[in-house]
Parts: C-alpha cells; structure tokens; sequence
C-alpha cells in the first residue's frame, strides 16, 4: 500500500514536468489512437446499424449515439478545466495551467456537438429544433462559459496572469456543472430525466452500443486534449534546452 | 478598516457624480425604447415588462462597473488598497459602494419605468394592483447579486489588454439564474400566483454569492497587480 501510494505521489510529480509529459506522450498516443479508433468503429456499426430500432423514434434515436456520450464529455471536459484551475493555483503546477488551456477548445467543441446534435434530435422527435427547457438551456450556458474562457484567456500579454485570471473564471463558471446535471431531476421540462445507467430504463441492446460510444468519445477528448496539451507545451517551452534537441 | 474603504469609493463616486447617472439614464432609456419597437399597446408592453426592466438592470449595472475599478488600476491606487487591507475587503467595498450607487438607484428608480411600461395595468380599472412592489423586491434581492458577479469579471479583466465586451462575455453566462428567477417572480405575480418560491430563491442566490464572490474577486483584483 505504501508503496502505491509512493508510485502515485511519483507519478504526479512526473506528470508535472513537461518534458517528461511530452516525451511520454508521444508514446501513449498511437495506443490511445487504436483503441479509440477499434471501439468507435465498433461502436458506431453496433449503433448505426446492429442496435435495435425505437418502437416510437424509429430510426432517430440513433442519433443518442453521439448525443449522449458529447453531453457527458462537455461536463466532464468542465469539471476537469476546474480540478486543472485548483491545482494550478493551489500547487503551482505550470502542467496544470497549460492542461487546463488545452481543454477548453475541446470540451467547447464537444459542447457544440451535443447541442447541434441535439436540436436535430428534437425536429423528429419533439417537433422543434430548439425549447427553452433547463437542460437545454444550461448546456448553452456551458457553451458560453467556455468560450468566455477562451476569450478571457487569450486576451493577456501576460502568461501567468492569463492562467490565473482564467483559473478563476473555470472555477466560478464550475457552479454551472452541478446545474446542468441536476436540471432535468429539479425542473420537470421537455428534456427526458437521467436514463444511462439507470436499471431498465434502456434495454441493453441499446446501452452496449451506448457504453461503448461514451468509452470511444472519452478517449477522442484525451487524444485531442493530449494533442494540444503538446503544442502548448511546444509553444511556452520554445526556449528551453531540451525542447529544441527534441524538435532538432 | 472596511468603513474606511468604503468612505472612500463613497467619496470618489460623490466626486464623479455625473458618471453615476450615466447608468441611470442609460437604464431609462433602454427600457423606454421598447414601446417604440415592439408596440405601445399597455397589454402587450405588460407581458414583456419584467424582462426588459430586468435586462436593462443588468446591463445598466455591467456597464456602470468600469469606474469603480478601472481608475484604481490605471493610477496604481489599487496596488496600494491591496498592501492595506485585504482583497476580499477591498472587493467587498467597492461592491457595496456599487451596489449603493448604482444598484439601489436603479430599484428606486424603477417604478417609474414600471409605469412606462405599464406593468401596473389592469382590465378593470378598479382593481389595484401591487405588481410594481413585486418588481422593486425582486431588484432588491437581485441587483447586489449583479454587483456582486461583476465585480469577479470586472477584476478578472482588468489586467486585459483588451476589455469592455469581455466583461460582458464573461458574466453574461453567469446572470441567467438570477434573470430566470428574477423575471420569473414578476411573471408569477402577473399571473396572480405565488412568487414567494422564486423570491427566496433570489434571496438564497445573493446570500450564497455574497459568501463566496468578494474571495474570488479579491483573487482576481490581486493578480491583476502582481
């Protein structure tokens, strides 16, 4: 035990430098690329064709393939900006700054796949593309959270007070995620309540293929996060030694 | 030590009288705008009075935050607020005095725009109607909230080098619960419902922020000097 928690406590302190993140990570990404690409490959034929059809929705249900799993990745993508903002501002760890930049775009991306997504669910479904309903609602607001991020972080001259200034906003903005999660349980609106993992709610034909597609959609957010997590470090680490043996 | 602070944003807002009723007329105007552009019919302008009152408030008052805290940065007074007291007491003074400037002038003033927009009206003109004491307790509770949000995103972008929409892009998001319930306490009365829900929700919203805002703001003021 004490020995794991003694390779844990390594561990951390590794992920916290960035050569050692970048030289590592540059192994870990054709592995994570297979694996992402077998279980979304797996994933989408299961869903787009072996899954069963809705005796209502008929075939636009298949479209909770890629709703849901985005819908999980835009909180998650938040909650993990947030956790990055307290460590960085509690620890100092510059990783952490730099990993908390990179996930904005992405966990912004993500959230403009579950909101597109879902008003196209809606047409057939619901008859509308877009109701004021709370889920609905505080999924943009997420939006807009992050692209206020975004904004806020890119409009210094000064590196560090861009982080911590940013941090600040990721964990103000945080109080949203709690919201999100828990509107469709407070406020009885249009948006179905909470069904994933709920027992037979869904028939397991459709939850299979459903667990798969969140499982691929989490290891695409990692890939993309990684990605840019290198170039960020490529961009603040340009003068340091090791970063041009490595690029030379 | 936080009187002092707040004798001092009291007095250079004093000094700056005319930069205080910007806000106000800005408030004004913006509302009385909507019966030219959607229609100056009293049932009509009734249904649509909460909102506008409400988003008029908040703009007024996202608008009204730069002179409490743009000069203190440019002159380097804030870096000296900042070795003097602490920054969650300096956030909260200058929250307070824009609360006391511009927030608790805007309730005050909007009975007035109340009666511009009709929110009193009633088919029949012998029953009396309390909905503008509704709307003046739900601006009550929800101004200091806006105060309080944008002091967080006025301190964040101090140090920016670009900033007035930034401010607005970054808080924006964060004013939808209080306009939701907000506007909501005014509709319910229109409606002749009970609003005393969305009232303590309010009311819950601005205790909560009051708790933990002037933290984050006083954060926020801190790394704007470092």
């Amino acid at each position: 035990m004490a020995n794991a928690s003694k390779s844990f406590g390594r561990w951390f302190h590794q992920l916290g430098s960035p050569k050692w993140f970048y030289q590592k990570s540059a192994k870990w990404l054709p592995w994570l690329w297979i694996a992402t690409a077998v279980l979304l490959a797996f994933g989408l034929y299961y869903s787009l064709f072996a899954s069963p059809v809705d005796y209502q929705q008929g075939n636009s249900v298949r479209i909770m393939y890629i709703h849901v799993p985005a819908a999980a990745l835009s909180m998650v993508g938040y909650l993990a900006m947030a956790i990055c903002a307290v460590i960085g501002m509690v620890w100092k760890m510059k990783m952490s700054f730099m990993a908390m930049r990179a996930i904005a775009p992405v966990g912004a991306l993500f959230t403009f796949i579950c909101l597109f997504t879902g008003s196209l669910w809606g047409i057939p479904t619901w008859g509308t593309w877009w109701e004021w309903d709370a889920r609905m609602t505080s999924e943009l607001v997420l939006l807009f959270l992050y692209l206020g991020f975004i904004a806020l972080h890119s409009s210094f001259n000064d590196r560090s007070k861009a982080d911590n200034a940013a941090a600040i906003l990721a964990l103000v903005g945080a109080i949203n995620i709690p919201i999100i999660y828990g509107s469709v349980k407070w406020w009885n609106t249009l948006h179905q309540a909470y069904s994933v993992t709920k027992k037979g709610a869904i028939a397991p034909e459709m939850q299979t293929p459903l667990f798969i597609m969140i499982a691929g959609f989490y290891l695409l957010f990692a890939i993309m996060v990684i990605i840019r997590l290198r170039l960020e470090i490529m961009n603040r680490e340009a003068k340091s030694k090791w970063l041009q043996e490595v690029i030379s | 030590m936080f009187a002092t602070l707040l004798k001092r944003e009291l007095m250079l807002a004093r000094r700056n009288w005319v930069g205080i009723l910007i806000p106000l007329f800005f408030f004004v105007m913006v509302v009385s705008l909507f019966p030219f552009a959607v229609s100056p019919e009293a049932e009509f302008l009734q249904q649509i009075a909460a909102g506008v009152v409400w988003v008029a408030a908040l703009l007024s008052v996202l608008l009204s935050l730069d002179m409490f805290y743009r000069s203190d940065y440019q002159d380097g007074s804030l870096e000296q607020l900042l070795i003097m007291a602490s920054p969650t007491q300096v956030a909260l003074s200058k929250v307070t005095a824009h609360w006391l400037v511009t927030g608790l002038p805007l309730v005050l003033m909007s009975p007035v725009l109340a009666g511009l927009m009709h929110l009193n009206y009633s088919p029949d003109a012998n029953v009396a109607t309390s909905h503008t004491a509704v709307m003046m307790l739900s601006l009550l509770l929800g101004t200091p909230t806006m105060c309080l949000l944008g002091a967080i995103g006025m301190s964040l972008s101090l140090a920016a080098s670009r900033n007035g929409m930034l401010v607005a892009v970054m808080i924006l998001p964060l004013y939808v619960p209080i306009l939701i319930f907000g506007s909501a306490v005014i509709t319910a009365s229109l409606t002749n419902s009970g609003y005393n829900a969305q009232l303590a929700i309010l009311g819950a919203i601005l205790l909560f922020a009051l708790v933990l805002t002037p933290f984050a703001a006083g954060r926020a003021l801190k790394v704007a000097v470092s």
